[in-house]
């Protein structure tokens, strides 16, 4: 076997031809739609002082006055050596995303750390007692938790817990200097909602991969040798439920970088989603394009991990004939 | 030319503990002239408390948001920048009177068209420096010049040139006369930072005059201010600390205050407004401000280019029923007059219209007309409750026979494709310090937001006049007719004018709000005071 055909490079080289392809695509319907919505940026900033004449001075200043597609170039110019250019507000995007970045990829990760493996463990034990209470329990609740919406969630979790008991703070805004207990205490009630809305998805998949593999034939052969219950699950099964396991993992994974704008809002945590609605808002069409860049990248790169590792898990993909 | 006295020493209400009234205003030379009166000091009605720390949750904060004073344009850097971080050379005060600040006095000759302003003594920026002339040239001249997008733009552009005299007075010469001028510079864009060497102004050091020291800055999150043991005002600021932060989502913000998160948070919602006064440790502070919510009608545009249409309608509303039913009773009835009553020159425009759909009848039947159909356009961000208040006047005019068609106009885009191009439509109008600024914008003919299309020459002509007039009785005559004029053959249905609403915790203590500006003009951190500090 030589390595140019090497299943995990071949595929990775190809996805990632593609992601940038994406990303392409998606930086220009970005940018066009902001260009056709209604309004600008020099009205939205100036509100009751947009005279006519202000609005024109501003437009000029900002170059908004050239056609789209022209202003379209020059930012993908600058975007492919890697400057995402500067905010209509005069700072770096850079500068302006980078700290509400940082902030939300800590909610994120330490969701996450929580959420897999916790998710995992008890998809394995539904499947394990499939059709016992235990399975029943969890698979009502979890499908209960996603179909509810998770502002609902979110405003349940903060009336009980900050409202009525007053245990946790009911706003999350982590800031410079604050000591990395605090940090963590504030961000509970955030983490707690994107746990109870990720967890079932995750645990729901899990559970249906395993007891698909389990209805496998060589399932049964484990089972007339002897083997225990629970081995059969872990050792046999679950190693062959993995690639599915590995995609719904990174789709949620994605979800908590990009979708999470909703909690933040709710619990005022300062995150990159927020900052994009503001942006749209202003039509800051710098900004907007390097948060989408972000979100659509976590979604490239999530599912781009996960279909190695699906890969990876399997002989049969990783070694083909 | 006339000149008006400059009244020093003492102003009166500093001893007696009395404000100037506006009735002192309109009728006193001291409208010209400056004072060197502390209001701080002349509206404590309880000695405030020293120490503490005021945490202010926000809606509109955005990430736009800098420190240079030409891109203000949310409540958030008017009141942590302008307002604790800054001073203008004049400050509103809570009556809608003006006193001086960075300036102790200013006088106004030759037809209004030069001013010059007297520097207060002793004044510091926070890194020592002291203020002078040049500071205050500089911070203007930020604002002119050739491609400005100063949100102070409209007002700049009357300054013709500023100079220096000597080391403590500034005097700017205007392109026409305004008596209006040192209330012009209250606005909040023009807070005096200190000059650079070679001309400009160093916005980017944070550094200002005011009552508080920049501790950090996070755009559309937080900022953070300390107290200036330096202040020039004797006395204030009362915190230690000023913490203003960012909660767009209103449940959020209700909750920060409730959960003690926030002490005072902006724009409650009218739904939550009882929930708050039930809330022992919480209460509502309503100020009346300028701002009011308007059904439009082109004047030049038909039907309502007929007088008599414009009459109809304007009895053919029942504000009494909109502001019970979707302000909730949150708002003041509009008598058809743009004015503010807590601004200068503000007139009483008899009579009130009120809901009298016999009368709208009949007025149409002399006209000889007889079923009268408009279209009135709007969307629920031309104001709040816009939807459900054109909904009702629907109601209201079918019993004058006249059809109000509601044209639903999508909300985004609102501000561009719909306000001051459809000929009938609903407005939200944040007001203007003075009447000059507001004709000028938005009523005369060729103000930029003419959005009844009022095309009068009588009208302009009054506003034209009343300009450069010194004489404040002429003046307030001249303003009492042309609002007056606008009552009876304007194209503006005034439904209602609406307070600010704060929500704040018992433990905040204050005098009367100004509400020019939101937040006490801007400058609740250096009024206010913890009572359990």
């Amino acid at each position: 076997m030589t390595t140019k055909s090497h299943p995990i490079l071949s595929m990775a080289a190809s996805r990632i031809g593609l992601g940038l392809l994406s990303l392409l695509i998606v930086s220009l319907i970005i940018f066009s739609a902001v260009s056709f919505l209604p309004g600008s940026y020099a009205s939205a900033i100036l509100g009751q002082n947009a005279t006519p004449a202000a609005v024109a001075a501003m437009e000029v200043k900002l170059g908004l006055n050239r056609p789209w597609f022209l202003r379209y170039l020059a930012w993908l110019g600058a975007a492919a050596t890697g400057d995402m250019g500067l905010s209509f507000s005069g700072r770096p995007v850079m500068a302006l995303i980078g700290p509400r970045l940082k902030n939300t990829l800590v909610l994120a990760s330490i969701t996450a750390a929580i959420a897999v493996p916790l998710s995992i463990a008890l998809g394995i034990v539904c499947a394990r007692y499939r059709g016992r209470f235990l399975d029943k329990f969890l698979s009502t609740s979890t499908l209960a938790s996603i179909s509810i919406p998770e502002f609902f969630v979110a405003y349940v979790v903060m009336m009980v817990l900050a409202v009525k008991l007053q245990l946790f703070p009911s706003m999350a805004g982590i800031r410079n200097g604050m000591g990395l207990g605090e940090q963590l205490y504030r961000m509970v009630l955030p983490i707690l909602t994107l746990l109870l809305v990720i967890l079932a998805h995750m645990v729901r998949n899990t559970r249906a991969a395993i007891l698909s593999v389990m209805a496998s034939p060589y399932i049964e052969m484990a089972r007339l040798k002897g083997e225990p219950e629970k081995r059969v699950v872990v050792r046999q099964a679950l190693p062959n439920a993995i690639g599915p396991i590995a995609s719904v993992v990174a789709l949620n994974l994605a979800y908590l970088i990009s979708g999470v704008v909703v909690i933040e809002v709710v619990f005022v945590y300062p995150g990159v989603g927020q900052a994009m609605i503001d942006a749209v808002r202003n039509r800051d069409v710098p900004v907007i394009q390097a948060c989408a860049l972000i979100f659509a990248a976590a979604y490239i790169g999530f599912n781009l991990i996960a279909d190695i590792i699906s890969i990876v898990s399997n002989p049969r993909l990783l070694h083909p004939r | 030319m006339e000149r008006q006295n400059i009244e020093s020493g003492e102003h009166p209400a500093t001893s007696i503990g009395m404000a100037p009234t506006r009735r002192r205003f309109l009728v006193g030379a001291s409208a010209v002239a400056g004072m060197v009166a502390f209001p701080g000091l002349s509206w404590a009605q309880d000695k405030p408390k020293q120490g503490g720390k005021l945490r202010y949750g926000m809606n509109d904060g955005s990430q736009q948001d800098t420190l240079d004073p030409a891109s203000w344009a949310t409540v958030m850097t008017g009141f942590a920048f302008n307002g604790s971080l800054c001073n203008n050379l004049v400050e509103l005060l809570p009556d809608g009177s003006l006193a001086g600040d960075l300036a102790e006095s200013w006088t106004g000759e030759e037809g209004a068209t030069r001013w010059t302003f007297i520097l207060r003594k002793g004044v510091k920026f926070h890194d020592g420096r002291p203020l002078t002339p040049e500071d205050v040239r500089q911070s203007l001249l930020h604002h002119m010049g050739e491609g400005s997008t100063s949100g102070a733009l409209a007002i700049v552009k009357q300054i013709k040139q500023i100079d220096k005299d000597g080391d403590n007075k500034v005097v700017f010469i205007l392109t026409e006369g305004n008596a209006d001028f040192p209330y012009l510079m209250s606005d909040y864009h023009l807070s005096i930072f200190p000059a650079r060497e070679g001309g400009g102004i160093d916005w980017q050091g944070g550094i200002g005059t005011g009552a508080f020291k920049l501790e950090s800055f996070e755009p559309g999150i937080a900022i953070r201010l300390k107290r200036n043991p330096d202040y020039h005002k004797p006395g204030l600021p009362h915190f230690d600390e000023v913490e203003v932060v960012n909660i767009p989502d209103g449940t959020a913000r209700l909750n920060a205050l409730m959960t003690g998160e926030v002490d005072v948070i902006e724009d409650v919602d009218i739904r939550n407004v009882a929930m708050v006064e039930r809330n022992d440790r919480l209460k509502i502070v309503r100020t009346p401000s300028l701002r009011h919510l308007t059904f439009d009608m082109n004047c030049s545009v038909a039907p309502y280019d007929n007088p008599a249409v414009r009459k109809a309608l304007k009895l053919a509303i029942d504000r009494d029923d909109i502001i019970a039913k979707v302000f909730l009773g949150e708002a003041k009835k509009g008598n058809d007059n743009p004015a503010a009553s807590i601004m200068p020159f503000y007139a009483e425009t008899p009579p009130q219209h009120a809901y009298d759909p016999d009368a709208a009848k009949a007025i149409l039947k002399e006209a000889g007309l007889d079923n009268v159909s408009v279209d009135l356009s709007v969307a629920e961000t031309a104001f709040p409750g816009a939807v459900d208040a054109a909904v009702l006047f629907k109601e209201h005019a079918a019993k004058a026979g006249i059809t109000v068609n509601i044209v639903q106009e999508a909300d985004d885009g609102y501000w561009d494709n719909v306000w001051l191009k459809k000929p009938f439509n609903a407005s939200d109008w944040y007001g203007r310090v003075t009447l000059d600024w507001l004709f000028a914008t938005s009523y005369t003919s060729d103000a930029p937001w003419n959005n009844t299309g009022f095309k009068k020459p009588a009208f302009d002509a009054l506003v034209k006049s009343a300009r450069a007039e010194m004489d404040q009785a002429k003046r307030a005559k001249i303003y009492a007719e042309a609002q007056q004029m606008l009552h009876d053959e304007g194209g503006l249905i005034t439904v209602a004018f609406v307070s600010w609403r704060l929500a704040m915790t018992t433990n905040i203590g204050h005098a009367t709000l100004g509400g020019i500006l939101p937040a006490d003009n801007h400058r609740g951190a250096e009024r206010w005071w913890r009572m359990d500090a």
